[in-house]
């Protein structure tokens, strides 16, 4: 950072903070279309029609129909709109349990500080689709036990960066003062270290979506997700994995790379984000 | 930094062995407290075991159902049964699988070395290359080679398991026929009359689905490293010294940057293992990880309970590996305070 400026590339002449804006406006547009989309299409849509069962992709049907006569398109929609919601709800338990442990960590006594670090070492350790698969046996299977398990299996690597944030912060002279001045703990986390930390909470928020969708797709493609009724991309998948031999091969390709870029798509706009946010990249 | 004179041989040995029992005592309580979380989990789930073990066979009277209930002790208060079943685990009894109607330990001791091979593949081969690929970005960084290279990773990095797996299938299984479709062995083979050739044959598309998805993050991860070092003044120095890009790899960039590297190969692991769960789902290899999915689909509780048990440890010792690497070989953290 204390290069001279000289040594920079010449600034491009569009301003490059506005085009971040701009882009990761358009993903967000894009992400909510499709929730939307997947909202509005009901069960008549993608129901069975045997008259256009097995169609390879045309102009009609862009990703094909499956062994059901349904529109592998209208399915798809359907289910990167499930895996949204499945995606938010999971990741915003997660960050805030994510939040809590940090701040649990950072402004409580040192023995909690052991604890928290423990007891992220014991998350990480068993691995993680097991742990997920542990879960949603314990309860049952089904959305709730997908749900569960990925908010309360995500929650670590920000926990361990928010932990090392606000212990920077605890030792800045104005918490110091703060704390001097008879201030408990609890009202330094709310007062001084979450306004402070907002935006890593919201970047980071953003960045477990990847994450959540990624493990809600493979616990639903072993089967312990969500129901088979329900057309999650993990089941479309794993239904079309019986097809494949037949080469029926559209069934897996067009569903997995609209995931792949679901996925991609959220990425991009959490490090789009991250860079808004943060002073240090403002610019960049 | 503060020296308070050459730290002597004793000494630092002492340390080094203070610290490796540390994180041995740590890593002990670790894993007891997972296979107390693994039973607590199993125990709340709603599925009657009794039931499941019977398979709703009519025949089977509620006085039987009774004396299984009684045998397994069913209806002991849960700290009893779960000091039971550690107290049978450290004898070596994991129980028998209701699944395959075998002891855990022989379902586990058969297919561990299937999983093995099919990971330590992927491991080994994702290392190599996601090392070698990401030193290469790191020397020519900023370049356009280093930009496509880069966004693949990236988008790699996104790509599911699963998926992967199943594009490698059509193209490879489905569309040109050079690999079977699953399996470990040709269908209808006793296992024994198996050749290597065949294992190895039925092996390939797995382990290439685990090292695909595996190999992004790793170059990636060298690629930073070696831009980090190229950044300082020591390797200015060395260019304005005038020597060559591949000497710079050499005498500054692999020292800084291949020990790191082993270290976080140890400690992905669990990543490995959850992607050979996947890999081997979509190849029906018969692995720990096809095993653990069924465990959980058929409620074979011994089964899933020996399985978290072996994977859990597989990944403490992964770990356990990558701390003492960093805290023991690094010769930067071995002078103060290991």
């Amino acid at each position: 950072m204390d290069r001279p400026l000289a040594f920079d590339p010449p600034l491009p002449r569009q301003n490059r903070r506005l085009r971040t804006a701009v882009g990761c406006g358009i993903l967000l547009a894009i992400v909510a279309a499709i929730f939307v989309a997947g909202l509005f299409i009901g069960n008549a849509a993608v129901a069975a029609d045997f008259a256009q069962k097995g169609l390879p992709p045309s102009w009609q049907h862009p990703f094909g129909t499956d062994w059901l006569g349904r529109d592998m398109l209208l399915r798809t929609v359907k289910g990167l709109s499930v895996s949204i919601t499945v995606g938010a709800v999971a990741a915003l338990a997660s960050a805030v349990i994510a939040i809590v442990m940090a701040a649990l960590a950072a402004a409580g006594p040192r023995w909690l500080g052991g604890a928290v670090n423990w007891l992220i070492d014991l998350a990480m350790g068993v691995p993680h689709l097991v742990l997920l698969i542990l879960i949603a046996f314990a309860c049952g299977r089904g959305m709730g036990g997908l749900l569960l398990g990925i908010a309360v299996t995500h929650w670590m690597n920000l926990a361990r960066l928010l932990r090392a944030e606000m212990l920077q912060l605890r030792g800045q002279p104005y918490v110091m003062v703060s704390r001097r001045l008879g201030h408990s703990p609890a009202w330094v986390v709310r007062r001084h270290f979450l306004p402070h930390l907002l935006p890593q909470c919201l970047v980071g928020l953003v960045l477990l979506f990847p994450h959540a969708i990624l493990h809600e797709s493979a616990l639903s493609f072993l089967g312990y997700g969500l129901p088979p009724e329900q057309p999650a991309i993990g089941i479309i998948l794993s239904e079309s994995l019986r097809y494949l031999t037949g080469g029926m091969w559209w069934l897996a390709v067009f569903p997995g790379l609209a995931l792949v870029a679901l996925v991609i798509l959220f990425d991009t706009l959490g490090n789009g984000l991250k860079k808004l946010l943060a002073p240090a990249s403002a610019q960049e | 930094m503060e020296l308070t004179g050459a730290p002597t041989k004793a000494g630092t040995a002492k340390r080094v062995a203070w610290a490796v029992a540390k994180t041995l005592l740590r890593a002990v309580s670790l894993v007891l407290a997972a296979t107390l979380v693994a039973f607590v989990l199993v125990s709340l789930s709603p599925v009657d075991p009794v039931q499941q073990y019977v398979l709703g066979a009519d025949a089977v009277s509620a006085e039987q159902r009774e004396a299984i209930a009684d045998y397994w002790g069913l209806d002991d208060p849960p700290v009893q049964r779960y000091l039971n079943w550690l107290g049978a685990l450290l004898r070596g009894d994991m129980g028998t699988s209701l699944l395959y109607r075998q002891p855990v330990a022989a379902v586990i001791a058969q297919r561990f070395m299937n999983t093995l091979a099919l990971m330590l593949t992927a491991w080994v081969f994702s290392g190599l290359i996601g090392f070698a690929l990401g030193c290469l970005m790191g020397m020519w960084q900023g370049s356009w080679a280093d930009g496509i290279l880069r966004r693949l990773c990236l988008a790699l990095s996104s790509v599911p398991t699963f998926w992967l797996g199943m594009v490698f299938l059509l193209v490879f299984a489905v569309g040109l026929g050079w690999f079977p479709v699953g399996f470990s062995g040709p269908i209808g083979m006793a296992d024994g009359d198996v050749t290597l050739w065949q294992r190895l044959h039925h092996l390939a598309l797995p382990a290439l689905t685990l090292c695909f998805v595996s190999f992004a993050g790793v170059a990636l991860h060298t690629r930073q490293k070696l831009v980090d070092v190229l950044q300082t003044d020591y390797v200015l120095f060395a260019r304005a010294r005038g020597a060559g890009r591949w000497h710079i790899l050499k005498r500054h960039g692999l020292r800084n940057i291949a020990l790191p590297a082993v270290t976080l190969q140890f400690a992905a692991f669990a990543e490995l293992f959850g992607g050979s769960i996947l890999a081997e789902n979509v190849f029906s290899y018969p692995g720990l990880g096809s095993a653990v999915a069924a465990a959980g689909l058929n409620s074979d509780v011994p089964l899933l309970l020996g399985i978290t048990l072996v994977s859990t440890l597989f990944v403490f010792t992964g770990n356990l590996v990558a701390n003492i690497l960093t805290r023991v070989v690094d010769p930067r953290t071995r002078v103060n305070g290991a």
